[in-house]
This record gives structure tokens, sequence and C-alpha cells, in this order.
């Protein structure tokens, strides 16, 4: 049963084939044979998870509940649950035990959804690999020699190894996307504010957003209707409706307008990443969609800017961390500056450091213009190439990723190369919008995602192509040797 | 765009961070190569343009002044670092 969908899974449990106390025995049993091996999580919470199991029975055998109460779910561990570690993947939060909930969690539990454990992750969402965690790296069950991307890696690498049916992650550069495709795994980046960022832990509130991972767009719908909507703990949630995304799952693409960014298919792509793009193109142009080429000129300034913002935003929210109200703190300080110093120098780990001093060089007098501004006008003008190009298209499609899986070890020494992973996903993130991967082919064994970008709240435009993808499709079905059926 | 050793001091104590002698130059180096990097944003003319604020132009929400928060403190201060009679304590700050 760990080959099954959510969706699948729900029949199951609607039909009463199986009991979700069994499912998650099922799901607990594999993560303690196969995860040595991959790392995925970071925190089982296997207990409690069989107390939400039966109390999940409890509430279908009532005839209670919805289509996700009983389904077992990893989450990323930058979502806060009550009495449970929420490390962040970082030696600063080793000994965090959040002591409230997340929205995203509560809503999820509330749909009945059973939590397995927390998954790792790049330390505080900051990497594209899941290397920089402070419990070691994650392995890509497709090849545990190569990467699982990052930061949502864990949630990647435990859905890829069928260790969860479903998982959350967060994308503030890419971190939900990236990793899905370098996976084969689909992940949902919402649009900015359409689901709840309380409780979950802040690295650059701009951009950050979390969103759902699964093995199907159809499940990606379930998650997310159960995820999003308005919440006025998270002062940047909106109030606009949810719409039905079950029911606009069957709109396929017939008649919709796709465009293809000219300066996504050009230097630095790998050949291979781009021919099986093109083949899911033209998967869409025979489906009835009309496929043409755009322009988004500030493409290659999206990363730059990026890396100003980001990093700015971080070095801000990241100051709450000084060893004083919770979280790591250095052995005998001799004063307060002391304290200070030693506890965030011992708690973060190497990019996390280099990421707050580059934003405290990008804020600090006298460069604030140079840097920040600069970064925040760059920005406009890329929400602006968006907004020129949905005024022509109905969808943009592209690689979420210039390459496939990379090994272990390979960019860690190199900040910029690492960055330069999330060139295709940042853009997103700068303007806002909701866009997702699915995987759509393979080279030399290892997955390639397929992104596909939509205009504001259009999470249902998006995934029902996905949807009508994967009918024709079975590419999302593939497993990774030795974890599959 | 190239820092000086002193910058990368002055940068870490502006953000209260230790860092160790021996990784100033290891330092330097990674920041140097990120500020060289961000400085492509510098090829395009971004003369009169607003910077942006928020990507769907939002503005900060209202709401009436009330107290909606509930006394946390003890589930709070269960997992400080050292606390006595319900004050956070650090080491002596006024001499």
């Amino acid at each position: 049963m760990h080959e099954m969908t959510v969706a699948e899974l729900s029949a199951a449990l609607a039909a009463g084939r199986i009991s979700s106390e069994e499912l998650t025995r099922a799901f607990l049993e594999r993560i303690e044979r196969l995860d040595p091996g991959l790392n995925s999580f970071i925190t089982v919470t296997a207990e409690g998870a069989l107390e939400q199991a039966r109390a999940a029975d409890r509430r279908r055998a009532r005839g209670e509940g919805g289509p996700l109460t009983g389904v077992p779910v990893a989450h990323k561990d930058i979502f806060c649950t009550l009495g449970v570690r929420t490390s962040c993947g970082s030696r600063m939060l080793d000994n965090f035990v959040a002591p409230y909930e997340s929205a995203v969690t509560e809503r999820l539990a509330g749909a009945g959804m059973v939590t397995l454990g927390k998954t790792n992750m790049d330390e505080f969402a900051m990497g594209s690999s899941s290397e920089t965690s402070h419990y070691g790296p994650v392995r890509n069950p497709w090849n545990p020699d190569t990467v699982p991307g990052g930061s949502s890696g864990g949630s990647a690498s435990a859905l890829a190894a069928r260790l969860a049916p479903a998982a959350t992650g967060t994308d503030t550069g890419g971190s939900i996307r990236q990793p899905a495709a370098l996976c084969g795994v689909c992940g949902l980046k919402p649009t900015y504010g359409r689901v709840s960022r309380y409780g979950m832990i802040a690295f650059a509130s701009s951009l950050d957003q979390g969103g759902p991972m699964a093995r199907s767009a159809e499940d990606l719908a379930l998650l997310l209707q159960a995820m999003a909507g308005f919440d006025p703990r998270d002062s940047t949630s909106v109030e606009e409706p949810v719409p039905d995304y079950a029911g606009e799952l069957d709109a396929g693409v017939e008649g919709l307008r796709i465009g293809l960014p000219r300066e996504y298919f050009a230097e630095g792509l790998d050949a291979g990443v781009a021919r099986a793009v093109e083949e899911a193109v033209a998967q869409f142009r025979r489906l009835g969609a009309e496929v043409r080429e755009i322009g988004l000129p500030n493409t290659r300034l999206a990363v730059p800017a990026y890396y100003v913002i980001a990093p700015a935003e971080c070095s801000s929210n990241l100051s709450r961390y000084d060893g004083v109200r919770f979280g790591h703190r250095c052995a005998d300080p001799t004063d307060i500056d002391d304290l200070y110093k030693r506890s965030r120098g011992e708690g973060f780990g190497a990019e996390v450091k280099r990421r707050i001093l580059v934003g405290t060089y990008a804020l600090s007098a006298g460069y604030y213009d140079a840097y920040y501004r600069k970064a925040q006008q760059v920005r406009r003008l890329i929400r602006d190439d968006f907004r020129r190009a949905f005024g022509e298209v109905d969808l943009i499609v592209g690689p979420t990723s210039p390459s496939t899986a990379f090994r272990l070890g390979e960019r860690l020494d190199d900040p910029v190369t690492m960055y330069l992973s999330d060139i295709y996903t940042i853009a997103v993130n700068l303007a806002g919008l909701p866009a997702l991967s699915i995987p759509c082919g393979f080279v030399d064994g290892l997955p390639v995602g397929l992104h596909v970008i939509g205009d504001y709240f259009r999470e249902g435009r998006l995934l029902a192509a996905a949807h009508r993808y994967q009918r024709e499709t079975d590419w999302h079905r593939r497993a990774p040797a030795g974890f599959g059926g | 765009m190239a820092l000086e050793s002193g910058e990368v001091e002055k940068i870490a104590h502006l953000a209260r961070i230790a860092i160790r002698a021996e990784d100033v130059s290891e330092y330097r180096r990674h920041l140097s190569r990120i500020l060289e990097f961000v400085a492509q944003m510098n090829a395009v003319d971004t003369h009169g343009v607003d910077p942006i604020a928020h990507p769907l132009d939002a503005v900060q929400r209202l709401r009436p002044d009330e107290v909606t928060e509930v006394d946390q403190r003890e589930r709070f201060q269960a997992i400080a670092p050292q606390v006595d009679a319900g004050l956070y304590l650090v080491p002596k700050v006024i001499e």
C-alpha cells in the first residue's frame, strides 16, 4: 500500500479496506527499515502517529472526517509542532520543543492526517541540497551518492522512497520545487499569502511560502485544499476565497496558452533536461494547448537580487536567536556580548552565518541603496515581466532545475554555484506567483522536473494542467529501485 | 567587490556572531564572491523604478486594538536556557 497515492489511500480508507492504524504501522515500519540509508527524518513521532491513526479510524467509523482523515503525512521540521522538537535543521534549535502549533500542521491534523514525523532540511531552509543540516545530509533514493535537492530535501526523499504518501515543504527560492524535481515527486508553491505562515520558522518573510508535496497533482490538490485559507495570525495572509481545487482538476489544457520563456532554454541548461521538458511541452500541445515563445528579459537578474533580499531578511529574522529566551546558549558567557556572539557562532552553521553576514553588510550604513534598494527595484522589474507575460499566456512552462541531482559535496565549497541551482525557481518567489514541479522524464536514471508557473491565485489551473499531463504519462508513478512495489 | 579582513570582522560584530580567527579568510573569500555575484544587478538601469514592497502591492491589515494573547509565560520559560523567579537570566549588564 506504500505505492498508493493519497487519493487511492483515501478511497481505501473510506471503503474500509484498510484502517489508518494498519497504514500508519506500515509506513512507520518502512521508515525504521529504510530511512537509516537516507536520513530523510530528523524526528519520528511513532507513538503520537498511532494515537492519531486510532482517532482517525474512530472518526471514520462514526461516518465523520474528510478525504484526508487517516492518511499519514510527514512535516518539514520548520513547522512548529506543539510538544515535539522543531529543530529547523539547526544546532541552534536542537533543544527547541515548540510551545505552539503552526497553522499548516494544525489544519492538516484537523483534517485528520496522521503525523509520521519531522523531515530533514537545509539549516533554516537555506540551501539547495539538504546537506547543511545539523543532523547530517539527506540522500536521494534514486542514487544515494547524489543530493535530494533542498531545502525540503527530507520531505522529497521520503516521498520518493515511499516512506510517506504526503509531505509538507516551504519554498523561499525553490525549496519545494527543486527537491521535488530532483527526487521525481510533485511539489506546489502557492501564491504568496495563500497558505498561512503562522508557526513556520521565518527565513525571508517576503518570500517564504508553505505548500504541499506528494506523488500526484491530484494529491497536491487535496492537500492544498486543507492547507489554504485566511489566517488572521499571519499579517500577510490573504482574504481570498479558497476555490474547490479537486472540482477544477478535470479542466484540462485545451485552448490554454502556454508560454515558453526563451531565457529558460538558454546557456546553462543540461541538454538531457531540455529534451525531457521539450517532450512534455509537445505532450501539452497534443492535448490541445497552444504553445508560444515569450520573453522574461530580467530573468538573469533574479538570482543576484534574491541573494540580497533573502539574506537581508534573514539577518533581521534570525536576530531573535540570541541565547536568552530559547535555543542554544554558549557555556559560561563572560558578558552579554559574549553570550550573543558565542551562542550564535556555535548555534548556526556555515551557510546560515554567511547569509546573515551578507544581509548585515547589505543593510549596514552606507550600503543600503546600493544593495537592498537596488534589489527591490530589480524585483519590481521581474514582477512586471511576469505581469506582462500573463497578459499573453495562461501558463508558463520550463525546467524546474538546470540539471538533475548533483553529487553530495560537489557544490558545498562554492556558494554561488549552489545558488544557481535555483535559477528558474527564484524569480517566481520574487514575484509571489504560484508554481509547481512534476516529474517529466529521466536523464541517466535521475528524474527531471517540469516547472509550471501560473498567474496569482490560479493554483487550480496549474493543478488541472499537471493532472491532465499525469493522465497521459506515468513518470510520477516510477519508483527508485529498492523502494517501489 | 573584495572585502578586507577587517570588514569581515566588523560585519561579524554588527551581526553579533563570533568567528574564529582561522575562519576569517574563508568568510572573506566567500562573502567577496557573493557580493561580486550580486553586483550583476548593476547591469540594469533602475533609475526612476520604485522599489517594490509587496508583489501584490498589499498593505498591512489593521485589527481592533484588543488583547488577544493569553498568558503562556510558564510554557515559554520551560524551554529557556536560564530563568529564575519568572525572569530570564543573562550575565550582568549594568555595573
